[in-house]
C-alpha cells in the first residue's frame, strides 16, 4: 500500500538527514549578523505546498525555497513600512513576457538560472511543475483555476527557455496568479528520479526534500521544533538575501515568544496577536509593523437560510446596531482599518474594502426592526471559530450585548477549529457567525467571486443576487483599466452596501514584531514571511 | 499472590493486558470517528471547493465504510504501521518515537526533583507532627496543587530568564547553538553523555531545569502528602512500638522498619503521578516549547487527525500497562512480606 512505502521511504530519509555532517555548533553563530532567529506559534507540516494536507504556515517554504515565474515589486506604505505592490508586476524566473493580442496566449522567457544541484532551469521544468499543480487536486488545483489554468494541455515548453500558457479566454488574474506560492518551479529531473508508479509526482520525496532554484535551501527540518534555511549563494532571480542562515523555531506560547523577543534572543516574531502587538509597540526596544491585510475583512454573516435574515431590514438593523468602535478597541486593540461610517450609499470609487454606510445608531436599528416582519425580535445563536477566539470572542460578546438592545436574543456558540470549516463554509448552516475571508489576488471582483456568489466556499451567508452574479461573471477576467470595469464594480459594492449579507466589522492587520536593527521586512498577500529581503544592521 | 513467583506474576500481567489493548484499539478507533470534525475539509486548505474536499477524502480513505477502514487500520497495526500524521506530515511512529522520549525525559526529571524534595519533607513532617516542618509541608503541598502549571512556568520564565537571565531561552530541548546528540536512548542528556559531549549535555540539562521544576512543583504535592500519611500510620503501628520498646536506635526504627513499610503506597502514588503527568503536562510543554507527546496529542485532536490520536492512545495504554507491571515488580522487591515468601 501507498502509506507503507511512504513510511519506509521517509524513515530512511530521516536517518539520512540525521547522519549529515553537522558541526557541533552551527558555524554561522560566530558572526551573529549572518543568522536570523525567527519564532512562530504554528508548526510546519510539509515542505511541499502541492501535497494535500499541507498547512498554511508551510507555504513559507514555497516562498523562500522556490522561484516563481512572476513576482510583484515593492511599495512604501504611508506609515513607512514596506509592502508588495499589486500594480507592479515583475518577472522572477521570467526575464520578460509577452501577452498576445487576444490575451489568450502568454509567452514567458526564462532568465539564466540554475537549480541547487547546478542544472539549468528549463521551460520543461516549468511545464512539469505546472502540470503537477493542476493534476494533484485539492488546493493547488483550485488556486491555479483562479488564473484560468486547469489542464496540462494549456502549458507548452516551446524551447529550453521559452514557456507558453494557452488560455480559454483572456484574464487579468492569470499573471498575478503566477506570483502565488502555488505556482513554483520544481527541479523536475531530480524529482522524477524519486517518482514511483504509485507516486508519479514525487510527493513523498518533495514533502521532505525541496528541489528548487530559490534563494534559500533547507538545511535541517525537525518537525514540531525548527526549520533551518541556508542561503543559496547562486540565486539568480533577485538580490542575494542578507542572512546567511535563518532559524525558524516553533514556540507555541505567545508569552514565551514575547519574552524571547524582548530579551533579544529572537530577531523576529511572526503573527503577533493584536494585544501583544499593542503592548510591544509601546516599548522602545521592539519594532512592530502592522499592515492592513489587503482584500480581507472581519465580517458578521447573517445566513439567509435562517428565515428572519431573509428580511433585508433585519440585516440592515443589525448593521446599524453593531458597536463598531468598541469592537475595534477590544478585539483589534486599535490595529485595523474602520469599515463603518461611509459617507454615501453609493461608492465613490472601486477601492475594496471600503467603509460601509453604517455606524452604531440604535435608534435607526430599532426603527428598522419595527418596520420588519419581526418587530418582536427573535432568538439566534452566534457562532465563531475557537481557533480565532483572540478577536472573535470579544467581538461576539459585544454583538450579543448590542443585539439584545434591539430585541434579538443572541446565544454564543463556540465551535472548535476542526469543525469550523465544515460547519461554516462547507455545510453553510450557521445562522449568524463571524468570518474572516481574505482574497490572495487583490481585486474587488475576486473577493466578490468567493464571498458573494451562491455555492462558493466563502459565501457562508448563502446569499444570492442575480445582478451581482452577472456583474462578477462580467468583471472577473476583465482588465481593470477597461472603461466598463469601474462602473460595474461600483454597482456591485452598492448592492453589497444595501443588502448587507456580510456586515464588515473592520479590516484586520498582519502584525510582525522584530528587533529595531532588522530592516527590509515586506508584507505579502499570502501573509508568509519572505526571508529574502530581510537585513540585519 | 502467595504462591506466585515473580516470573509467573509478570507473565500473568502480560496476558491480562491483551484484552485491555484490544479494547483500546476498538474504542480509540470509534471515538476518533465520532469526533464531529471533518478532517478532509480541514486539510483541503483555504480555498478548497466541494470537489477538492472530496478528492482529499478519497486520498485519506475516509470515503470507505467504517468496518473496512477498521480492518485496514488493524492490518497496518500488525505490520507496525500506525499511519501518517496529517497535522505534522510525519509517520505517526516517527512522531511518537521522537516525542515520547522528550516527554519521558521531562517527566522523569520532574519526578526526580519532586522525590528529592517530597520524600524527606513527608518523613520529617510525619516524625514531627504539628511543628514548623509539618506546617511547611502543608504549605508546600497546598501551593503545589493550587498553582496552575502554566502560571508557575511563566513565573519561573519571567524571573529566571527574563529578569535575571540565568536560565537559557525557553525554546525547546536544546538551544539552536547546539545540535542534537546522536540518538541512542532519545534522552538528550543521556545521549550527550554517551557521546562524551559534556557541553551539549549541559546545554540539554539547563533547558530541562525550568520545565522540570515547574512540573515537579505540581507532582510534589501528592508524593509528599502520601509519604506523610503512610509514615504516620506506620509509626503508630504495633511493630514500631515493639521496636522502640526493644530499644532499637531511632534511625534504625525509622528507616529500616517504618520507611520500608510506608514506602509501598508511595510507590503506587509515584506510578500514578508519573503516568498522569506524562499526559497532562501539555501546558508545561507549550510554555517551554517542549516538543513532547502531550502537545502533539492535543494538536492532533484539534484537527481531527485520526492516525495520530489513535497512535497516542495506544502508546499511552502500552505505557500504562508497562508501568503497572514495573510497579508490581518493584513491590516484590520492596515489600518484606512478599520477599520472604519467595
Amino acid at each position: 500500500m501507498n502509506r507503507r512505502d511512504f513510511l519506509k521511504s521517509t524513515s530512511a530519509l530521516t536517518l539520512g538527514a540525521a547522519a549529515l555532517p553537522f558541526l557541533k555548533v552551527l558555524p554561522a553563530m560566530a558572526s551573529a549578523n549572518e543568522t536570523l532567529v525567527v519564532v512562530m506559534g504554528s508548526t510546519i507540516n510539509s515542505l511541499d505546498i502541492h501535497r494535500s494536507g499541507t498547512n498554511r504556515p508551510s507555504y513559507q517554504v514555497a516562498v523562500n525555497c522556490y522561484d516563481r515565474l512572476m513576482t510583484f515589486g515593492t511599495k512604501t506604505l504611508e506609515d513607512g513600512s514596506l509592502s508588495y505592490d499589486y500594480d507592479n508586476l515583475k518577472g522572477e524566473l521570467a526575464e520578460s513576457w509577452e501577452v498576445s493580442e487576444d490575451g489568450r496566449t502568454i509567452t514567458l522567457y526564462l532568465r539564466e538560472a540554475t537549480f541547487w544541484d547546478g542544472r539549468a532551469v528549463t521551460a520543461q521544468d516549468v511545464k512539469w511543475s505546472f502540470d503537477r499543480s493542476v493534476t494533484l487536486g485539492g488546493f493547488p488545483t483550485t488556486q491555479m483555476a483562479a488564473g484560468s489554468m486547469t489542464s496540462p494541455d494549456q502549458f507548452e515548453a516551446v524551447d529550453e527557455r521559452t514557456f507558453r500558457i494557452h488560455l480559454p479566454h483572456a484574464s487579468k488574474l492569470t499573471l498575478p496568479n503566477l506570483t502565488t506560492p502555488i505556482a513554483i518551479v520544481i527541479n523536475s529531473e531530480l524529482a522524477l528520479e524519486h517518482a514511483t508508479d504509485d507516486d508519479p509526482w514525487a510527493t513523498e520525496y518533495l514533502h521532505r526534500t525541496p528541489a528548487g532554484s530559490g534563494a534559500f535551501q533547507i538545511e535541517r527540518w525537525e518537525p514540531g521544533q525548527q526549520l533551518v534555511y541556508r542561503r543559496n549563494p547562486d540565486w539568480a532571480s533577485g538580490e542575494l538575501p542578507g542572512a546567511e542562515r535563518v532559524i525558524l523555531r516553533e514556540v507555541p506560547s505567545t508569552s514565551t515568544r514575547r519574552a524571547l523577543l524582548e530579551r533579544g534572543d529572537a530577531h523576529l516574531s511572526q503573527d503577533v496577536p493584536p494585544r501583544d502587538a499593542m503592548e510591544l509597540d509601546a516599548q522602545s526596544n521592539v519594532k512592530v509593523v502592522s499592515t492592513p491585510i489587503e482584500n480581507c475583512l472581519h465580517v458578521l454573516c447573517p445566513n439567509l437560510t435562517f428565515e428572519p435574515f431573509q428580511d433585508v431590514r433585519v440585516r440592515q438593523a443589525i448593521a446599524w446596531a453593531i458597536p463598531y468602535e468598541a469592537i475595534m478597541q477590544n478585539a483589534a486593540y486599535g490595529r485595523g482599518v474602520p469599515m463603518w461610517g461611509g459617507n454615501s450609499e453609493s461608492p465613490a470609487d472601486i477601492a475594496w474594502p471600503q467603509p460601509f454606510p453604517y455606524s452604531n445608531n440604535l435608534e435607526r436599528a430599532r426603527e428598522l426592526m419595527a418596520e420588519s416582519d419581526y418587530p418582536e425580535g427573535f432568538e439566534v445563536p452566534l457562532s465563531f471559530d475557537l481557533g480565532q477566539a483572540d478577536w472573535a470572542e470579544p467581538t461576539a460578546l459585544l454583538i450579543q450585548e448590542a443585539l439584545g438592545q434591539i430585541g434579538i436574543t443572541v446565544n454564543l456558540d463556540r465551535i472548535p477549529g476542526a469543525n469550523w470549516r465544515t460547519r461554516a463554509l462547507v455545510d453553510k448552516q450557521l445562522p449568524l457567525h463571524l468570518e474572516n475571508f481574505g482574497g490572495w489576488l487583490n481585486t474587488p471582483c475576486y473577493y466578490f467571486f468567493w464571498a458573494y456568489i451562491e455555492g462558493n466556499l466563502f459565501n457562508s451567508s448563502n446569499y444570492h443576487n442575480d445582478e451581482i452574479a452577472q456583474l462578477v461573471d462580467e468583471t472577473l477576467f476583465m482588465a481593470m483599466d477597461d472603461p466598463e470595469y469601474a462602473p460595474k464594480i461600483r454597482r456591485m459594492i452598492e448592492i453589497a452596501f444595501a443588502d448587507v449579507p456580510r456586515i464588515p466589522l473592520y479590516q484586520p492587520t498582519l502584525n510582525v514584531a522584530m528587533q529595531p536593527n532588522i530592516s527590509g521586512y515586506e508584507f505579502w498577500y499570502h501573509r508568509q514571511l519572505d526571508n529574502r529581503p530581510l537585513r540585519v544592521s | 499472590m502467595a504462591t506466585m513467583s515473580r516470573t509467573r506474576l509478570i507473565a500473568w500481567r502480560v496476558v491480562q493486558a491483551v484484552p485491555v489493548l484490544i479494547g483500546i484499539v476498538i474504542v480509540s478507533f470509534l471515538l476518533t470517528r465520532a469526533l464531529p470534525g471533518d478532517p478532509a475539509a480541514y486539510f483541503a486548505g483555504p480555498a478548497a471547493n466541494a470537489e477538492s474536499i472530496q478528492q482529499i477524502r478519497v486520498s485519506m480513505g475516509l470515503d470507505r465504510p467504517l468496518p473496512l477502514q477498521f480492518i485496514s487500520y488493524v492490518q497496518d497495526l500488525f505490520r507496525g504501521d500506525l499511519g501518517t500524521a496529517i497535522s505534522t506530515g510525519q509517520p505517526v511512529i516517527h512522531e511518537l518515537t521522537t516525542r515520547l522520549p522528550a516527554s519521558l525525559e521531562l517527566t522523569g526529571f520532574a519526578l526526580l526533583f519532586s522525590m528529592i524534595i517530597a520524600l524527606p519533607l513527608g518523613i520529617l513532617a510525619a516524625t514531627r507532627p504539628n511543628t514548623w516542618v509539618d506546617h511547611l509541608c502543608r504549605a508546600v503541598v497546598t501551593a503545589g496543587v493550587s498553582l496552575p502549571t502554566f502560571f508557575t512556568g511563566l513565573a519561573l520564565i519571567y524571573v529566571f530568564y527574563y529578569l535575571l537571565g540565568w536560565a537559557p531561552s525557553p525554546m525547546g530541548r536544546l538551544d539552536f547553538l547546539y545540535l542534537s546528540p546522536p540518538k541512542v536512548t532519545g534522552f538528550y542528556v543521556i545521549d550527550a553523555l554517551i557521546d562524551r559531549d559534556l557541553e551539549t549535555a549541559w546545554g540539554a540539562l539547563s533547558q530541562l531545569l525550568l520545565p522540570a521544576i515547574t512540573l515537579g512543583l505540581f507532582t510534589l504535592a501528592p508524593i509528599a502528602r502520601m509519604t506523610r500519611a503512610a509514615m504516620l500510620q506506620t509509626l503508630e503501628s504495633e511493630f514500631i512500638r515493639t521496636a522502640r520498646a526493644a530499644g532499637l536506635p531511632r534511625r534504625k526504627v525509622l528507616f529500616t522498619y517504618a520507611l520500608r513499610n510506608a514506602i509501598l503506597p508511595v510507590i503506587t502514588t509515584l506510578g500514578m503521578v508519573f503516568s498522569f503527568a506524562l499526559g497532562a503536562n501539555v501546558l508545561v510543554e507549550q510554555v517551554f516549547s517542549w516538543p513532547g507527546i502531550g502537545s502533539y496529542a492535543v494538536e492532533a485532536l484539534v484537527v481531527s487527525d485520526y492516525a495520530s490520536v489513535q497512535g497516542f492512545v495506544l502508546t499511552m495504554a502500552l505505557l500504562f500497562v508497562a508501568l503497572n507491571l514495573l510497579i508490581d515488580v518493584i513491590y516484590t522487591l520492596v515489600d518484606p512480606r512478599l520477599n520472604t515468601q519467595e
